[in-house]
């Protein structure tokens, strides 16, 4: 990785909050730690704060090399630093790893303080709404009022519309990346396909694995070859492996016999070896749940009436997972409202997964809209 | 606005103000304006700066909607090709398409959508019968000139029509013409035979009443 650029060696950090929180579930929350990470300077009017939201598999370690783990560069690096688009010499950026996460946030993996042993499948399922809500708290935490901007691309951008509805006066610009207003059926089979995979491994033991002293990591790992055949478009999956041989001719066998089974199982394998299943699951009903115009008869223009945040909206051509036209849902329903909106529609081969690459035209749109922002 | 004459025309600058301004003229201030195929949205910075309207820009090509934000105006990436279905009826007060219309090919489709989502369009287009572009196709050749500055082998105009064709095509639509202004290479106003001295048509359009 390139030094150049770079907010350099950050230090993650963790704040505990004593308040109990209610979850949308009706579970009640006894106190929780974030974990999160910032960047940039908050200036004295406090109004240069942006808040980068992640998606699924995501943390809030966004930008910078930890010390001593020169290769553990954050996940959105090409997007955040001094002169980068979101530009740490403007901006005071904010990330935080979601209330259930697996990165140091309170999840299934921390310890319950009311039996001593880790949550495991006790830890309550959380929102979107959720998520903003624990958000809030360490936006009061760390003394901002009102966030420049929010950000963040899938389910993320899904955290920056509702943080647009569930605190309008509290964020001036919500930025929705290769996002949609609700999952389609067919995003929630991909998402039950998943949690089956991981429901049904014998390792799972019904949430408690941890204490069985093992992983569920067939299933996880299974739930992450689906997934990550959603965030590749079809072009570039022809394109990077066609079907090329991974032994160079036909094994007629079970095992890796194209390149792409091998990629898969590399992909799958590398996620099993770090993410929590728990956590997987509580994501992946996150995303199930989160929809906005569900109290409003799927009325998605009069669940954003009380938007009041100017929004960018982008999409990429080749996303099949949140394709263009979800956002445009977005965008026609901030439009009903009279709302200021920026759509850009972006030519990127990559699939769903385009929002973390450094297209230079998605980046220069992304750069454009930043530099307006007052701070 | 400067005056030109035929042996001085216009600089870019301010054939670009002198465009602005005649539309800026039609468009009361505070209203909701949506322009199609609004380029780097400079015309509704223009009218937003000179206006107070509040306007939203609709543009196919990457590099204007890189633009269009640039200059801090809302722009919807969309191809309106495919009509305006998204936009509402008479969601606007005024729908703009500014020297566009000759580059699309859903002609009819697009001046239909223009008032159903507007309660007036505005329309300005290069006028091909002009007295200079008549006299190069007696020559033998396509016409280049200040309102049709592209070569025939590299123009974006796919629609090639005159003051005539488009009030004949208006009147077979049920549009009103409610107001007309032709400008010559030099911009100024042309009261005689538009159709043969006018570069540049304005028009303002809406429903035919009653």
């Amino acid at each position: 990785m390139s030094q150049e650029n770079s907010v350099g060696v950050v230090v993650p950090q963790r704040v505990r909050f004593n308040e109990p929180m209610r979850l949308k579930s009706g579970a009640l929350l006894p106190g929780f730690d974030l974990a999160f990470e910032t960047y940039g300077t908050l200036n004295s009017a406090r109004s240069n704060a942006v808040l980068v939201c992640h998606a699924l598999s995501g943390g809030h370690h966004v930008a910078g090399v930890y010390a001593g783990e020169p290769r553990n560069v954050g996940w959105w690096d090409n997007l955040v630093g001094p002169g980068k688009p979101l530009d740490t010499n403007k901006f005071f950026v904010v990330a935080v790893n979601n209330l259930g996460g697996c990165y140091g946030s309170t999840g299934p993996i921390s310890v319950n303080p009311e039996t001593g042993k880790r949550y495991g499948a006790d830890f309550p399922m959380v929102t979107v709404e959720d998520w903003v809500a624990a958000h809030a708290r360490l936006a009061d935490h760390l003394g901002i009022d009102t966030w420049a901007a929010v950000i963040g691309g899938s389910l993320g951008g899904m955290q920056a519309l509702e943080w647009s509805l569930q605190f309008p006066e509290r964020i001036r610009h919500a930025m929705v990346i290769a996002s949609a207003p609700k999952l389609s059926a067919q995003n929630i089979a991909f998402n039950a396909v998943a949690r089956q995979a991981i429901l049904s491994d014998p390792d799972f033991h019904g949430g408690h694995y941890a204490e069985h002293g093992v992983v569920p990591r067939n299933g996880l790992r299974l739930a992450r070859m689906v997934g990550h055949i959603t965030y590749l478009s079809d072009s570039q999956m022809g394109e990077k492996f066609g079907r090329q041989l991974h032994h160079g001719e036909h094994q007629f066998s079970y095992d890796v016999d194209f390149e792409i089974e091998s990629y898969l199982r590399y992909q799958g394998d590398k996620f099993a070896s770090f993410f929590d299943a728990n956590t997987y699951l509580i994501t992946t009903k996150a995303l199930d749940y989160f929809d906005p115009a569900y109290a409003y008869q799927g009325d998605l223009a009069a669940a954003l009436a009380r938007a009041t945040a100017r929004f960018f909206v982008a999409s990429f051509s080749t996303d099949w997972r949140f394709a263009p036209a979800r956002s445009r849902e977005i965008v026609f329903a901030l439009l009903h409202n009279r709302r200021h909106v920026a759509y850009a529609e972006i030519d990127c081969d990559a699939g769903h997964d385009s929002f973390l690459l450094d297209d230079a035209h998605y980046h220069a749109v992304l750069r454009a809209y930043l530099e307006n922002i007052s701070t | 606005m400067s005056n030109g004459n035929p042996h001085n025309p216009l600089t870019a600058k301010e054939r670009e103000r002198f465009d602005f301004a005649v539309i800026a003229n039609w468009i009361p201030p505070g209203e909701r304006v949506l322009d199609l195929g609004c380029g780097d949205g400079k015309l509704l910075r223009y009218l937003r700066e000179t206006k107070g309207v509040i306007g939203y820009g609709v543009e196919i090509d990457h590099g204007s909607v890189l633009g269009c934000i640039s200059n801090d105006v809302d722009v919807i990436q969309i191809d309106i090709e495919g009509g305006l279905s998204g936009f509402e009826d008479q969601s606007f007060n005024h729908v703009i398409i500014s020297q566009a219309l000759q580059a699309m090919h859903a002609t009819e489709r697009i001046l239909g959508e223009m008032l159903r989502v507007a309660e007036e369009a505005v329309v300005s287009f290069p006028n091909f019968a002009y007295r200079a572009n008549r006299a190069a196709i007696a020559e033998g050749h396509m016409p280049v000139s200040e309102d049709l500055p592209y070569a025939w082998y590299e123009t974006p105009n796919v629609r090639f029509f005159t003051l005539a064709d488009f009030e004949a095509l208006c009147g077979k639509l049920d549009i009103e013409i409610r107001e007309r202004l032709a400008f010559d290479e030099a911009g100024q106003l042309v009261t005689q035979d538009p159709n043969l001295n006018g570069s540049l048509a304005f028009y303002r359009l809406g429903h035919r009443r009653g």
